[in-house]
């Protein structure tokens, strides 16, 4: 008996709409999350993730009520993310019907909040999504940086140290996202979740350069409890999520 | 069949829509409620929880549920507990050194899982005994679990001739623990069968069932 290895498909949500298109054959309505969700569901995905990336804040309302309407439908957990800044937030997001929330730069601003959101939902609730780069600069001792704002800014501390700091305030998982490896369908980034892996014990979601099944094994081989990645599900063939289980699976790690 | 009304116990415990719409994607007619009424006048009683063990049984406390649950139980009436409320019908949990008297229908800690990675997060297998109403048809399938602690000892007296022995499910997280209990109108569940898609609404019709 041992959990398997979570696969995750995640979207990008823009006021209630997906962004950046999903290849679904057959689809009515390919920017429809709720309907993506219900096909990623079907398609044997873990968990289902959101990342809300509307830019204005008075526009979330659009984002409580496409996580309601997908928590009706799918019995899977589904994690919200974008914007998520204060207690009240993930209180908003809970009530909707999301099971967890994530956080990145609101932690990085004031990592405070991530004992005040656990202390009252409890650490489960609470992903710590983490942007890292790698940097030249002598003061980061891993020689992977945090960065805020989808990796354009450079904070110049420690991604793994930072790590470290979230679990120990409370988050009860890291999705770790290599801003190197992020776009370029060459591979998970294997460093950067070793290095994390060997400090942190909470669970470590890797996400950022998966190209084709193969790429999904050797990150876990590294330390990464789950795979989060993006577009090779959306513009991928409809089996690809089994396609990457059987890949993890002929690699000898359990899947569901 | 007439449908089979539950009652979500609603005493402010985290995302509590999941369970209502999965008990109602079963076939239940649901309401959510903490009223005494509405816990005792239900076919069953599905008792949500999450987050800390401590402040889960001072929200029971709160709503005044315990005494209910507790009535439920003394007349055959379905309760299930699912993590948390799960948790709570053992003897005690213990908590960065703190230990709260849980409800004591078992006896049992709740103590943190020992394993290298924690929470324990994701799909688990079990191991439903022989005649397991709750688990039949899906022994094979994988749960949805997310906690870091749970009880990893069961040392129930089945020295009681009148009594039949609760039937008890065990997971493994670096160390083996309790993934279900089903003893006569109490289950409890460790997993949250309304996150574990096609099992989990196999588990709650399976439920429902005896109800």
């Amino acid at each position: 008996m041992t959990v398997a290895i979570r696969v995750i498909p995640c979207l990008d949500v823009d006021n209630g709409r997906v962004v950046k298109g999903v290849n679904f054959e057959g689809l009515r309505d390919a920017g429809d999350p709720v309907e993506l969700a219900k096909r990623y569901n079907a398609a044997g995905a873990d968990e289902i993730t959101f990342l809300d990336v509307t830019a204005s804040s008075g526009n979330r309302e659009t984002t409580y009520d496409v996580v309601a309407k997908t928590a009706e439908e799918i019995f899977i957990p589904l994690t919200v993310g974008g914007g998520v800044r204060a207690v009240e937030d993930v209180d908003r997001l809970l009530r909707a019907g999301a099971d967890k929330a994530s956080i990145n730069t609101a932690a990085v601003d004031r990592p405070e909040v991530i004992n005040e959101i656990t202390q009252r939902f409890g650490s489960q609730v609470l992903v710590l999504s983490l942007d890292a780069r790698r940097t030249d600069n002598p003061e980061v001792a891993s020689g992977f940086e945090v960065t805020t704002h989808g990796g354009r800014t450079g904070t110049g501390r420690c991604a793994v140290a930072w790590a470290k700091e979230a679990a120990q305030r409370g988050v009860g998982e890291i999705l770790l996202n290599s801003i190197d490896a992020d776009g370029t369908k060459d591979g998970f980034d294997l460093e950067m979740i070793r290095a994390v892996r060997a400090e942190v014990t909470v669970p470590l979601i890797a996400s950022g350069g998966a190209g084709g099944p193969e790429h999904f094994p050797p990150a876990i081989a590294a330390g990464a409890d789950a795979v989060l990645a993006a577009s090779i599900f959306h513009f991928g063939p409809d089996d690809m999520i089994k396609q990457v289980k059987d890949a993890i699976r002929e690699a000898g790690f359990p899947v569901r | 069949m007439a449908q089979k009304t539950v009652t979500v116990l609603d005493y402010g415990s985290g995302n509590v829509r999941s369970a209502v719409r999965a008990l109602e994607a079963a076939g239940a007619q649901v309401k959510l409620s903490a009223k005494p009424e509405d816990i005792a006048n239900c076919d069953g009683l599905f008792v949500p929880g999450v987050g800390a063990f401590a402040a889960v049984m001072q929200a029971l406390k709160d709503v005044g549920a315990i005494r209910w649950i507790g009535r439920r139980i003394a007349g055959g009436r379905p309760v299930l507990g699912v993590c948390v409320g799960h948790q709570v019908f053992f003897d005690e949990g213990v908590e960065h050194g703190i230990h709260t008297p849980g409800l004591g229908e078992w006896p049992g800690t709740v103590e943190l899982l020992q394993a290298p990675v924690v929470p324990h997060m994701g799909w688990n297998t079990l191991t439903p005994p022989a005649g397991s109403k709750l688990f039949a048809g899906i022994e094979d399938e994988r749960f949805y679990f997310v906690h870091s602690y749970a009880v990893q000892k069961w040392d129930f007296e089945v020295a009681q001739p009148k009594m039949t022995p609760p039937q008890v499910t065990w997971s493994e997280h670096g160390t083996p623990f309790i993934a279900a209990v089903e003893n006569g109108p109490l289950c409890a569940l460790q997993f949250h069968p309304e996150k574990s898609g096609e099992a989990g609404a196999r588990l709650l019709r399976n439920w429902l069932e005896t109800l």
